[in-house]
């Protein structure tokens, strides 16, 4: 493929050159307690070029701009400025350095003008009094050479999101900035605003200034960047020519194209239905269909996988079946059977009007996707955080009561089984680390032998010996015939364990694939819409 | 893991914020040219005779009573992270109409006792729940409405009091709702005092105490021990992992709101059982407020708030000795108001200290923070000063 793993392709168009980089990182490695956010980071960005830095949600794209605009230190590593090695301890040493980042939620006051907006926190001053002339003088200047068309009397308020956007570019250019960093800057933004942007942008290149673009939308980024940087896992996988490369090929360094080491993989998918999903629909306020018609049925000892560029409805699905959201159509069925029998295919029960809680005592299993929102209280200790979602059936209550004791006994059990490193089940959970924190969860949802487990991106976050750990856990879950729903964002591990793979975009489950002849390129294919042909697994 | 230190943690907020609140009003008096160090003389003088000092001892308990109750009240809402301001309203509103119906009956003594009571509960906690109600369905703000709720409850008193439930004579000074019978009363607990051979003072001691006690116990049992009160302290720790864990978020500020104002209703009747036994144009105010605060400094625990409801009623005996002695009043105030404040910003330094030392990964468990109080057991609100709660209880041993 044309995009490679060195860095000292020819000079990319429309680079400026010069003896040394606008922006280089060398070796950055970021830790967090028990993660490692970012590892050997190698980045070089020319002046003068807008470089987009691709790579899925939680590939650590924003830890690294982080530490970038000293919004936290490196571990290891080396951050140079035009060859000059720098060391940022805020963010007001990288502003000061001439790095700007304009964030991805914007960080304006409605209330106030756009000038008020711009020089807020960099005033400039006659004596004690804000000096608008001046301050009004040099936005019209800046607003002028980059065609930002700006009124600074304008209020915020009376904007739209595309001209807050650039009142946010304003804001970073007024401070004297030369590398702009965007982070998702499109996220928010509707197709001919895109355009609009895009055309800033090579004002604010033409100019001499460079631009950092973070995204996971390929085919924006193959439209604007001179330059690619990938990151996969926190740490940096290659450069791209976006002129050369195709988006397909892009998607396969992003996501990782090896495929998962072959398996033995003996099927141990049972005949009797689990979960049986019938025209589920979940609408949003406004009434578009999140997730549209879809049907769906898990067996027992089956592991479907969905499969989907986040964001294409997968959150609601799994809020739906878990009865957190409610249905515009549809039905859920559920087997609940009887605790350790085989359960029988008269079991399925229509369990769509059912609370959450009732569906959790009927036996579903929620591994949540964001841990902390939806999985574990941080602030509490261990054991109650192992009676979570399991607070009404044993160990965890004796009658209307908490059985501490059991709970207490439970936990250290888990800790022991699932491998929770932590001193005690006293501990707060917050002094354990993401990948700890998730054993104890899928500990915990295992160990009430669920039906059917929920586990929405299992694995994120975490360091690669807890992923390995989580993965056995669910394989040997799956061998004894529980029924897993996984949806994931990560290929290897949707291909590695599904027996059934279905691809979910804007709300609609598109195509059926089966994990064993299926390729990540076709399943990226899928993702995005460019293959289209329900195939039948 | 030291006994001392995990204890340390949990006394840490309150004593900082009480020494801080010492050192502020401290400074405001020195401002006022008021000798601080008199004031603070007065205030722990409990007068010479023994008969005095039971005296000062029974007013303090007497006044700790209502407080800790109005605390309890707050507490309840609080650990769900439900603000509920409408204390004050609920239980003037509960007093008034309790009051109106033990004069309108006659039963035999306990069971005239315990309709009043039944009374009061009801009615604090209908109030409340109109707040819950709005919560669930229409999205209304507990803050706002329950603040909006005081002034109808305090107006609908007024009328109430004036009006249908007017007891006392025409052109009375004060008026008041017609006096509930002896056996709609309580009777005080001096005989204690005689029994423990100590002097009996004219003022009798509230004979609202043993039950104050009993749900002061009852309530931390229920916060502490069950699925209810696990599922109402993860709903203020996190609504959203609340809700995947199966708890029914609207349901539970109903259930949350209700038992706040039922407990909020029982606030007057201390003092309507053991002196009033009217409600009157001049019955006690403000307890509904200063439960917040004892709420705060009690950290949401049973335990801590009775401490809290006697620190506050220790402050407010000092009013009569002060203005005795020639000192403004308003100085138990102003400790009163530093205290809260202190309180706030003292939690949050605790929250922060105990988070950080968590997330160091240091091998000790610290103690539970601000608003959980997962662990404290809860023996006797007005015991003598013991252990903070958790620590004995995680060994199982018996205070």
């Amino acid at each position: 493929m044309a995009a490679t793993g060195g860095t000292g392709d020819g000079p990319p168009p429309g680079a400026r050159s010069g003896d040394a980089y606008a922006v280089e990182l060398r070796g950055i490695t970021k830790r967090f307690p028990g993660v490692v956010a970012n590892r050997d980071i190698e980045l070089r960005v020319r002046r003068g070029e807008v470089h987009a830095i691709v790579g899925e949600n939680g590939a650590g794209k924003s830890t690294l701009m982080k530490t970038l605009y000293g919004m936290h230190r490196p571990d290891e590593g080396k951050i140079l400025l035009d060859g000059r090695e720098v060391h940022f301890k805020s963010p007001a040493d990288a502003i000061e350095a001439g790095i700007g980042m304009v964030h991805q939620h914007f960080m304006l006051a409605d209330n106030f003008t756009v000038l008020e907006n711009v020089v807020l926190g960099s005033e400039p001053t006659k004596g004690v009094r804000l000096d608008r002339a001046e301050a009004r003088r040099r936005i019209r200047e800046i607003s002028e050479r980059y065609s930002l068309d700006l009124d600074p009397d304008e209020l915020v308020e009376n904007l739209g999101v595309g001209a807050r956007q650039r009142v946010e570019i304003a804001k970073v250019l007024y401070r004297g900035a030369t590398v702009l960093i965007l982070d998702e800057p499109t996220a928010v933004l509707v197709p001919h605003e895109v355009d609009e942007l895009f055309g800033n942008l090579a004002e604010l290149t033409r100019e001499g200034l460079t631009v950092m673009f973070i995204s996971h939308k390929l085919d924006e980024v193959r439209r604007v960047a001179d330059a690619i940087t990938v990151i996969r896992r926190g740490t940096t996988v290659g450069t791209a020519d976006p002129r050369t490369t195709t988006v397909k090929e892009l998607a396969e360094m992003m996501v990782g194209s090896e495929l998962p080491s072959p398996e033995t993989r003996s099927s141990t998918v049972r005949d009797e239905p689990v979960l049986v999903l019938r025209g589920l629909t979940v609408r949003s306020r406004e009434g578009r269909a999140l997730v549209d018609d879809v049907g769906l049925t898990v067996r027992a000892g089956e592991v479907v996988g969905i499969a989907g560029v986040e964001g294409n409805g997968q959150a609601e699905l799994v809020d739906a079946i878990m009865g957190l959201r409610p249905l515009a159509a549809g039905q859920v069925q559920l087997d609940g059977g009887t605790t350790g029998d085989g359960g029988d295919v008269a079991g399925l029960e229509d369990i769509t009007g059912w609370s959450t809680r009732a569906r959790r005592e009927a036996g579903l299993g929620f591994i949540p996707e964001d841990r902390h929102r939806q999985g574990i209280l941080l602030d509490a200790p261990l054991w109650e955080n192992r009676i979570l979602g399991h607070q009404t059936l044993p160990p965890a209550a004796k009658g209307q009561f908490i059985d501490r004791k059991a709970a207490r006994a439970d936990t250290e059990r888990i800790m022991q089984e699932y491998d929770v490193r932590a001193p005690g089940p006293d501990t707060l959970a917050v002094a354990l680390s993401g990948g700890n924190q998730q054993k104890l969860i899928v500990g915990r949802e295992m160990s009430s032998s669920p039906r059917l487990l929920i586990a929405a991106h299992p694995t994120r976050g975490v360091d690669v010996g807890a992923q390995a750990a989580i993965w056995e856990l669910l394989k040997d879950a799956r061998a004894e015939g529980m029924g897993i729903l996984l949806i994931s964002a990560d290929l290897d591990e949707l291909i590695g364990l599904s027996d059934t793979l279905q691809v979910m975009l804007r709300g609609r489950l598109v195509a059926t694939l089966d994990p064993a002849t299926v390729t990540p390129e076709d399943l990226g294919g899928y993702m995005t819409g460019a293959r289209s042909a329900a195939g039948a697994a | 893991m030291s006994v001392v230190r995990r204890m340390g943690m949990a006394l840490f907020a309150p004593v900082l914020a009480v020494v801080g609140a010492l050192v502020i009003s401290t400074a405001v008096m020195a401002a006022l040219q008021v000798n601080p160090l008199r004031v603070f003389e007065v205030m722990v003088d409990f007068g010479d005779s023994p008969a005095q000092q039971i005296t000062a001892l029974v007013v303090i308990l007497n006044r700790a009573i209502p407080l800790f109750l109005a605390g309890l009240a707050v507490a309840i809402a609080f650990r769900m992270g439900l603000f509920n301001i409408g204390v004050e309203g609920q239980y003037r509103l509960a007093t008034i109409v309790a009051a109106a119906a033990g004069a309108a009956v006659t039963l035999p003594g306990p069971l005239h006792v315990l309709f009043i009571i039944a009374v009061a509960v009801v009615v604090g906690a209908f109030w409340a729940g109109i707040v819950a109600v709005l919560k669930v369905t229409r999205g209304v703000s507990e803050v706002i409405s329950s603040i909006m709720l005081n002034f109808i409850a305090l107006g609908l008193a007024s009328y109430l009091l004036t009006g249908p439930f007017r007891g006392s004579e025409e052109g009375a000074s004060i008026i008041s709702t017609a006096e509930i019978p002896e056996s709609g009363q309580l009777g005080g607990l001096n005989a204690v005092f005689d029994v423990l051979g100590l002097a009996n003072p004219p003022r009798q001691l509230y004979g609202f105490l043993p039950l104050a006690i009993v749900l002061g116990v009852a309530l931390a049992v229920l916060l502490n021990r069950t699925r209810f009160g696990y599922d109402l302290k993860i709903s203020g720790m996190s609504p959203s992992a609340a809700g995947a864990s199966g708890v029914d978020a609207r349901a539970m500020v109903l259930k949350a709101m209700l038992l706040s104002g039922a407990v909020a209703g029982l606030i007057g009747l201390p003092d309507l059982f053991g002196t009033t036994h009217s409600y009157t144009t001049d019955f006690t105010a403000g307890l509904g407020f200063l439960g917040i605060a004892v709420a705060l400094l009690g950290r949401n625990r049973p335990l801590g708030i009775a401490f809290a409801a006697l620190l506050f009623a220790f402050l407010d005996r000092a009013l009569v000795p002060l203005q005795i002695a020639d000192f403004p009043a308003s100085v138990v105030t102003i400790i009163q108001g530093t205290i809260v404040l202190a309180v706030v910003v003292a939690n949050e330094v605790a929250r922060r200290v105990t988070r950080r030392s968590a997330e160091r990964g240091s091998a000790e468990p610290p103690a539970p923070v601000a608003g959980d109080g997962g662990s404290a057991a809860m023996q006797t609100p007005s015991g003598p000063a013991g252990p903070a709660g958790d620590t004995d209880e995680r060994q199982g041993a018996p205070r």
